[in-house]
């Protein structure tokens, strides 16, 4: 697990937005923009998808993106490859040291699933991302929805192949950044969840930074 | 058990078919190495797919073998491991693609070596998910049947060699009508610098629905509630089961 620190600061960013828990986030990056995502209060879980600006049918791949790095989780160097085989962003600074992307997003469906038939009517990721999508009134919708990076969320995978949720490895003030390496469509799901201890059951804002270039 | 049908799929090659619930698919590796990536979609619903992600967390793995159910991003249980001689199935390292196969093997075409000509799996299974109206976007992490990936206390990844043996067969008991594609390329991390795919052989069976004691179902709980989910399509056909929902 490793830690970069970003040589950059939030006072020039050039756009700075905070996400409550529980809302979807919207954002179109250029290439070479580097962006930040901060977690405010700790262990929040930060589901999020990106998808070419030029042809959202390329998007990110979670399989493509693990195979190619040889190992699950991401960190700095990590590059966020799309379902062709592209680099849509790269990992350029993580305070946090890893972050998961097999672990996927809740729906209310697999609420019913994980936690108990009458949890389909608490808010979740996929609302999210459904009613976010839809708002774009670009075709978009849920075919778009692959599997997204749960970004400050530890989900480790023991080598005997079971999959654990952990409490989490994140704290306030953690943040992870990373440079578009072309033109980025960004969804994040701020994640409403209540059922699960990753987050103390408590679901906290974040913020999202962006500066124009590398050299901030 | 009569065989309803049966087809041989050669290495590299790609298959979509329709596979009902009642029925059980099963998948044969024709020789040591197999691998044969699969998606599943809900037959009367073309958005609802087999979900990796959903189908890890709900039980708890990040592989699937004997009593796995393969949820859809629906919470629905689409089709349930009845029978697994291998031990260990891998959900989490994708396809091929053209860039890779061609990376690891250099180009064969058509033109030069006719249907031998190389395929890589990104490519077969898109080509099967044309026939239906769909595309790349509608193409989700597939499950690699009889191939093994581990990962160590770091999260690095290895791949194990001829996991699966000549004969080794994985039965999947279909809960729900399903379209599934198929594609017999090689597993993307195989280090093999040959191009080598296997055949599998694929038999449908008839199959009882599952009872309540069924040991898919009751894994763990989150299956039994996938199953509630699944029987609610089919409420004529629930096999009498009751359910506490």
């Amino acid at each position: 697990m490793s830690i970069l620190e970003s040589p950059r600061s939030p006072a020039s960013a050039g756009f700075r937005q905070v996400v409550p828990a529980g809302e979807p986030f919207v954002h179109q990056l250029t290439a070479g923009q580097c962006f930040r995502i901060l977690d405010l209060e700790g262990n929040q879980a930060v589901d999020t998808l990106f998808y070419s600006a030029a042809d959202p049918d390329e998007r990110y791949s979670a399989v493509d993106t693990i195979r190619a790095q040889g190992n699950i989780y991401l960190t700095a160097g990590s590059r966020l490859l799309s379902n062709k085989g592209n680099a849509l962003l790269t990992i350029v600074a993580d305070t946090c040291g890893r972050h998961d992307t097999l672990g996927g997003a809740c729906s209310a469906e697999s609420n019913t699933v994980r936690y108990a038939l009458e949890k389909r009517h608490m808010h979740s990721c996929r609302d999210s991302f459904l009613l976010a999508l839809a708002g774009l009134d670009n075709g978009m919708g849920k075919r778009d929805l692959s599997s997204n990076i749960n970004f400050f969320m530890n989900v480790p995978v023991t080598p005997e192949g079971q999959l654990t949720f952990e409490d989490g490895i994140s704290a306030a003030g953690r943040y992870v950044e990373m440079r578009a390496e072309t033109d980025v469509l960004v969804l994040i799901s701020n994640c409403p969840q209540l059922n699960n201890p990753c987050n103390a059951y408590n679901p906290t804002p974040v913020e999202v930074l962006v500066w124009d270039t590398e050299n901030g | 058990m009569d065989i309803l049908w049966s087809e041989l799929i050669p290495g590299g090659a790609h298959f979509s078919g329709v596979v009902r619930r009642g029925t059980t698919l099963r998948v044969t590796a024709q020789e040591a190495g197999a691998n044969a990536s699969i998606v599943l979609y809900n037959y009367e619903q073309l958005t609802e797919r087999y979900n990796m992600a959903d189908t890890l967390k709900g039980q708890h793995t990040a592989f699937i073998t004997r009593h796995h159910v393969l949820y859809s991003d629906m919470g629905r249980a689409l089709c349930s491991v009845t029978d697994d001689t291998c031990g260990w199935h891998d959900p989490v390292c994708g396809v091929s693609n053209a860039a890779l196969v061609e990376e690891k093997y250099g180009t064969a075409s058509y033109q030069e070596h006719r249907n031998d000509y190389y395929r890589n799996g990104a490519d077969s299974l898109v080509n099967e998910l044309e026939k239906y109206g769909m595309g790349l976007r509608d193409l989700d992490p597939p499950l690699n049947l009889f191939s093994k990936v581990t990962v160590d206390d770091t999260g690095n990844m290895r791949f194990h060699e001829n996991h699966a043996a000549a004969g080794a067969r994985i039965a999947l008991r279909f809960e729900m009508h399903c379209l599934v594609a198929i594609s017999t390329c090689q597993h993307p991390l195989d280090p093999a610098r040959t191009y080598a795919p296997r055949a599998v052989l694929l038999e449908c069976l008839p199959t009882p629905l599952p009872a309540a004691d069924d040991p898919a179902r009751t894994l763990c709980p989150e299956n039994a509630r996938a199953f509630v989910n699944t029987e609610r399509m089919f409420p004529s056909l629930a096999g009498g089961v009751e359910h506490a929902a």
